[in-house]
């Protein structure tokens, strides 16, 4: 019976769902290629925003910016990947210990508490124990809240790889180290993958914790981009905006990809 | 290869053993980076402010006194309630409950129209919705500055089909910060009303029906109900992060639609700040966040028993 599933409206509720999640940033899109310097009459379509990007007077700043972002992003979430790996093994592997749901929530930490609360909480300590603000600060912050981020999809594609694997490489004499390298981390790549893309994009992302540590001078990409807009929503900051929408799309569909590869080989 | 082999290994897959060394780098960048900060953060609440922004190592009740009660101009009147900061938090509730409300509204039946999609449509709605999940929230809400702007694409266009004959004045008005919650936080109740949803054994709705039951009775008596816990983790979901919100208010708000965040984060800028202050404001909010969680967490343990 194919009634009870229908609901009347719930169509016209979806595609409005839809086109307020997509209008901001489709209209945005189509401007960026607006070829008039004002943002609001069309002059045309143009790339000359996306060159201004590139090699415009504010090239350098925004080169650095993206820099500071990229290569933050990279470490931050190479290490909290690694840090949740080792953490999700012992939460799904290590069986029971005291202060297995402490640790637990200590984990989880960073997603319980308000960004506000942990942005400020960093900047107090960061000043307090006297490290100067700058790429150091934004890094450790970023390490910290990426590494729940991370840990979410290793723990579950952990817990649904049963142990016998594993126990049949060490029946078969191959060591900790082996099972682990040869058997348990290419069934558990899926996850892994996963939690690096997503700790990736949200260390990219991030600005509250960032704009509260950065300190004077140094900008990440999303900080220039508030600095830019607080003097009004420029054509440039549109190209940039559609670039890293871009780098978005990118990443969910990679995320996408990996899990459908990851369900096909399910263990 | 000489010598007798190896006796096999007695079962298991050898990691419990390592479970103290592995969780070692967690609890250490964890423990140091984020939580000896909280803690030092409730510290510095009981502090008295520096001249130039800072602190200095004396306790003092001084940053809860200002934000609970006033002395008046000279701090030498009796003490009565000051609605000042109260009233901040007030709105600030208000705002991040209504965008709940709003997100529910719009979100529940989204997500329970792609739950009942064949497998295909269902993957390319639910990519479509986490596609704006992981674009950057800054960026979300620029986008949605130039759209609702006052001579921007929104206001040409109803002005072009004569629906309205000004503008709109939208941004920084309570609305537009409004939309603006609505707006960001969105997906963060579709995805987890969408898995409880998919979930749900449709054979009780259409039990329900048999028995003559109605559509909407269906709705509110069974499905609700049962799908309650992906609602409950929707909420929580939009509500928290709403309610510490700093770009809608920042971007799409003006003077009168200050929020927690913002009172929070002028706490912190240059040789006007005052750090105990803004350090209190943020244990106020966090309090309040964790009661919420906590509150989350018993129904979860009481639903999940009953």
């Amino acid at each position: 019976m194919k009634g009870v599933r229908h609901y009347p409206g719930f169509l016209g509720i979806a595609v409005a769902c839809l086109v307020v999640l997509y209008a901001p940033l489709v209209v945005v899109t189509i401007y960026s290629f607006n070829d008039s310097p004002s943002i609001t009459t069309w002059g045309g379509f143009s790339w000359r925003w996306y060159a201004d990007v590139f090699t415009g007077p504010e090239a350098e700043r925004f080169g650095a910016a993206a820099w500071n972002s990229v290569t933050i992003a990279v470490l931050a979430a190479t290490a909290s990947t690694a840090i949740a790996v080792a953490a999700a093994l012992a939460m799904i592997r290590g069986g029971r210990f005291r202060g297995k749901s402490a640790t637990y929530a200590l984990i989880n930490l960073p997603l319980l508490v308000p960004e506000i609360v942990t942005a400020v909480a960093t900047l107090i300590f960061f000043s307090a124990i006297g490290l100067t603000t700058g790429y150091l600060t934004i890094l450790i912050a970023h390490i910290t809240f990426c590494i729940p981020f991370a840990y979410l999809p290793i723990a579950a594609r952990l817990s649904g790889i049963e142990e016998v694997y594993e126990q049949a490489a060490r029946d078969l004499y191959a060591t900790r180290a082996q099972a682990f390298r040869l058997v348990l981390l290419p069934l558990l790549m899926p996850g892994v993958i996963s939690g690096y893309l997503l700790a990736f994009i949200i260390s990219l992302d991030d600005f509250i914790i960032t704009n509260f540590v950065k300190g004077a001078g140094m900008e990440t990409l999303p900080t220039a981009i508030f600095g830019s807009v607080k003097q009004g929503i420029k054509p440039n900051i549109m190209a940039i905006s559609t670039l890293m929408l871009a780098v978005s799309v990118l990443f969910v569909s990679l995320s996408y990809l990996v899990n459908r590869i990851g369900q096909k080989t399910r263990a | 290869m000489a010598g007798a082999p190896l006796p096999p290994p007695a079962g298991g897959t050898g990691w419990k053993g390592l479970t103290i060394p592995l969780l070692i780098p967690a609890w250490a960048v964890v423990g140091i980076f984020m939580l000896l900060p909280v803690l030092l953060m409730v510290v510095y609440s009981f502090l008295t402010k520096e001249f130039r922004g800072g602190v200095v190592w004396d306790f003092t009740l001084a940053a809860y006194d200002q934000f609970f009660l006033n002395r008046g101009l000279f701090g030498d009147e009796p003490p009565v309630i000051e609605w000042t900061y109260i009233s901040i938090f007030w709105r600030s509730i208000w705002q991040a409950a209504l965008a709940t409300l709003a997100c529910l509204l719009v979100g529940f039946p989204t997500a329970w129209f792609i739950a009942t999609r064949p497998a295909a449509q269902r993957t390319v709605w639910l990519f479509l919705i986490t596609i704006p999940y992981w674009v950057n929230l800054l960026i979300r809400t620029v986008s949605l500055k130039f759209l609702i702007r006052e001579n921007g694409p929104l206001n040409d266009s109803l002005m072009s089909l004569g629906l309205i004959t000004d503008p709109l004045p939208l941004v920084n008005t309570n609305l537009a910060v409004q939309l603006g919650l609505f707006y960001s936080y969105l997906p963060f109740m579709v995805l987890p009303v969408y898995a409880a949803v998919e979930r749900y054994n449709f054979a009780l709705s259409e039990a329900a029906a048999d028995l003559y039951a109605g559509r909407w009775t269906i709705l509110r008596e069974i499905v609700l109900p049962v799908v309650r816990p992906g609602i409950v983790a929707g909420c929580i979901l939009v509500f928290v992060p709403s309610l510490g919100a700093f770009l809608a208010p920042d971007l799409l708000g003006g003077a009168k639609t200050y929020m927690i965040g913002s009172l929070i984060d002028e706490q912190f800028r240059g040789s006007q700040g005052n750090w105990p202050f803004g350090a209190a404001v943020s244990v106020v909010l966090m309090t309040m966040v964790l009661l919420v969680l906590l509150w989350q967490a018993r129904a979860a343990a009481r639903g999940a028993r009953g």
